[in-house]
C-alpha cells in the first residue's frame, strides 16, 4: 500500500536536491568557464584561452597579495591552534571557576557580525598605536579562528576520557611524557582538523582584513574586492577558479580521510 | 594544598594566552567602540573630543538611517524565509528519503560550497544575473523576442547572492535535528493510521524545531551585518545600514557616527539572541 507513495516522495526528493544542487554549483561553474573565455565582456561564444592565467601570472599585486593570505593564514593556524588546544585541555581536563562564563566568551567572536568586529579593532588598533597592516590582521584572525579551535579540539578531547592518561601516570610517565606519547597522539586528529579550520577561517575572512589593510597592503579577498568595484576582469574569474578548485579538494581529501560532515552510513534516522 | 595551587597555575598557564588574546582583539576594541560612539570627533591629531549623544541622536532624528535599518532587518527577513523554504524540503529529502551511501555524498556537496572564498561565490552572480548573463540568455532562448532580463544592481540579486551564501547552513542545521528522529515514531504512527500531512505536522516539524532555530539564527544575523554582497550585487539599490557603517569607516572617515551605528546594530543583534537563546540554548551541545 504504502510502496508508491514512498517512490514518488522519494523521486520528488531527488528532483528537489538535484534543482538545489544546480542552484549551488551553477554560478561557480560559469565563473569558471568564464576563466577560460577570451572575451573581456564574458561575452559569448565560448572561444577557449589561456591567457587570463598568463596575464595572471605577471599581475604583481594579485601574486603580492596572494602571499599575504597564504603567509597569514599559515601564521594564524600555528598560533590559533596552538593557543585554543592548551584552552580546550583546560576545560576538558579540570574544573574550575568561572569556566562557564569563559565558554559563554566564546560566542561573542562567532555570533557578532564581523563588520562590527572589524570597524572595532580599526578603532582600537588605531587608537592605542597597534595601527592596521598584517600583524594586526593577524591579531584579528587568530581571535576569529580561536572559538572554532576550541569547539572541535574540545568535542575530540570529551570522545575520551582521562583514564589513558591516568594509566600513564600511574605507570611512571612525568606530566611532559603522557602530554606527549599518550594525550596528544590520541588528540592528533582533532587537532588537524581544527587547524584546517583555521586555516580556512584565515584564508577566506575578507571583512577584517578589509578594515585593517593600510593602502598597498592586501590580502587575496581584499584585492579581489577592489578589482571587482574597479571593473569586473577574467583574471579575477581566474585567481577565483584557482581559489576554488584547492579549497574543495583539501575538503575533499579531509572528507576521504575522516570521513566528517555525516552520520556513519548505518547510523541515524531513515 | 600545593596540588590545588599547581592546578590553578596550569588552568591559568593554558587558558591565559587564548583568553588575553581574545581580550586585546575581541573585547577591548568593543569597549573602545562604544567609548567612541559618545565622542564628538575621533581624539586622533591632536582633536579635542568632547562627549556627545549626537551620534545616536542623529540615528533618532534622521528618516535615512531608520530607513535603512528598516531595510537590513527586511532583507534579513527575506532571505532567511527563501533558505527556509529551499531548505528545510532539501534537509527533510536528504534525512528522509536519500538512502544512506548517498546521502553522505550529497550533503558533502551541499557544504561543499560554502568552503570556498564567500566573495568569490558573491562575484560568480554577477557573471549569471547581467544583462546578457547567463540567466538572461537562457530566458531568452526559452521565450524568444523577450525583453533583456538585467538582475544585476537590484535588490532581488542581492537577495539571491545571500540565499546562496547561507543555504548551506540551514540545510546542515536541519539535517542535524530531522535525522535524529526515532524512525521508529513514525512506524508506530504510521500503524495507528496518521496520514503523511499529519506525521509531518505532529512529529517531523515540532522534533525538527531545533534545528530549523539554529539556521535562522546562523542566516538572520549575519544577513542583517552584510555589507559586501549588497555593495556587488545590488550597486545602487545596495544601501543597507552596513554599507552605510562602511562608509563611515572608508569613505566619510567619520568614526564616531560609524561607531554609533555599529553600537545601534549589535544591539539588535543582541536582542535578537537574547530573544533566541532558551530555544538555542536547549539545542547547544552540553559539556
Amino acid at each position: 500500500m504504502f510502496r508508491p507513495r514512498r517512490d514518488t516522495g522519494a523521486a520528488l526528493a531527488g528532483i528537489w536536491l538535484a534543482l538545489i544542487l544546480g542552484f549551488l554549483y551553477l554560478p561557480i561553474a560559469v565563473m569558471v568557464v568564464m576563466a577560460f573565455n577570451e572575451s573581456v565582456l564574458y561575452e559569448l561564444p565560448f572561444k577557449p584561452t589561456t591567457v587570463w592565467f598568463e596575464r595572471l601570472a605577471e599581475n604583481e599585486r594579485l601574486l603580492r597579495a596572494s602571499a599575504n593570505s597564504v603567509g597569514l593564514a599559515l601564521a594564524n593556524t600555528v598560533i590559533a591552534t596552538a593557543l585554543g588546544t592548551m584552552a580546550a585541555l583546560a576545560f576538558a581536563r579540570y574544573t574550575f571557576r568561572g569556566k562557564t562564563l569563559l565558554r559563554l566568551l566564546l560566542f561573542p567572536p562567532i555570533t557578532i557580525p564581523w563588520l562590527i568586529i572589524g570597524t572595532a579593532m580599526l578603532v582600537m588598533f588605531f587608537w592605542i598605536g597597534i595601527g592596521r597592516g598584517l600583524h594586526a590582521m593577524l591579531l584579528g584572525h587568530v581571535a576569529l579562528s580561536l572559538p572554532y579551535v576550541v569547539v572541535v579540539v574540545g568535542a575530540r578531547l570529551a570522545s575520551f576520557g582521562p583514564s589513558l592518561e591516568e594509566a600513564a601516570a600511574t605507570l611512571g610517565a612525568n606530566p611532559w611524557q603522557t602530554f606527549r606519547r599518550v594525550t596528544l597522539p590520541v588528540l592528533a586528529p582533532g587537532v588537524v582538523a581544527a587547524a584546517l579550520f583555521a586555516f580556512a577561517v584565515s584564508f577566506d575572512q575578507f571583512v577584517i582584513s578589509y578594515f585593517l589593510a593600510p593602502p598597498g597592503v592586501s590580502t587575496l579577498p581584499v584585492e579581489i574586492y577592489s578589482a571587482i568595484r574597479k571593473g569586473f576582469t577574467p583574471e579575477v574569474n581566474a585567481i577565483s577558479s584557482i581559489i576554488i578548485i584547492i579549497s574543495m579538494g583539501v575538503v575533499l581529501l579531509f572528507a576521504r580521510l575522516y570521513r566528517f560532515g555525516g552520520a556513519p552510513a548505518d547510523g541515524g534516522g531513515r | 594544598m600545593l596540588r590545588a595551587r599547581r592546578r590553578t597555575w596550569a588552568v591559568l598557564g593554558l587558558t591565559g594566552p587564548a583568553y588575553l588574546w581574545l581580550a586585546v582583539a575581541i573585547f577591548l576594541p568593543l569597549s573602545a567602540m562604544l567609548y567612541f560612539s559618545f565622542l564628538t570627533v575621533a581624539p586622533f591629531g591632536g582633536r579635542e573630543a568632547t562627549a556627545t549623544l549626537k551620534h545616536y541622536q542623529a540615528f533618532l532624528d534622521r528618516d535615512f538611517y531608520q530607513v535603512l535599518t528598516w531595510r537590513s532587518l527586511q532583507l534579513g527577513l527575506h532571505v532567511t524565509f527563501w533558505c527556509i523554504v529551499i531548505g528545510y524540503p532539501a534537509a527533510l529529502a536528504l534525512a528522509r528519503h536519500v538512502p544512506g551511501r548517498w546521502r553522505e555524498a550529497l550533503l558533502l556537496m551541499v557544504v561543499l560550497p560554502f568552503w570556498s572564498n564567500a566573495l568569490v561565490r558573491v562575484f560568480s552572480w554577477t557573471m549569471v544575473l547581467r544583462e546578457g548573463g547567463l540567466l538572461d540568455s537562457a530566458v531568452r532562448v526559452i521565450v524568444p523576442g523577450m525583453e533583456s532580463l538585467d538582475l544585476l544592481f537590484t535588490y532581488d540579486a542581492i537577495v539571491i547572492g545571500l540565499v546562496h551564501s547561507f543555504l548551506p547552513y540551514m540545510i546542515l542545521t536541519c539535517y542535524v535535528s530531522l535525522q535524529a528522529i526515532d524512525g521508529a515514531l513514525i512506524e508506530a504512527a504510521r500503524t495507528l493510521g496518521a496520514s503523511g500531512w499529519v506525521i509531518f505536522r505532529r512529529i517531523i516539524l515540532p522534533l525538527s524545531v531545533p534545528g530549523l532555530f539554529a539556521g535562522v539564527i546562523l542566516t538572520f544575523v549575519p544577513v542583517i551585518g552584510s555589507f559586501m554582497e549588497a555593495r556587488i550585487l545590488g550597486g545602487r539599490a545596495g544601501t543597507l545600514l552596513g554599507t552605510v557603517i562602511e562608509d563611515q569607516f572608508t569613505v566619510v572617515f567619520n568614526w564616531p557616527r560609524g561607531a554609533a551605528l555599529s553600537f545601534i546594530l549589535l544591539a539588535i543583534v543582541l536582542l535578537i539572541l537574547a530573544v533566541a537563546w532558551p530555544g538555542l540554548r536547549r539545542h547547544l551541545p552540553q559539556g
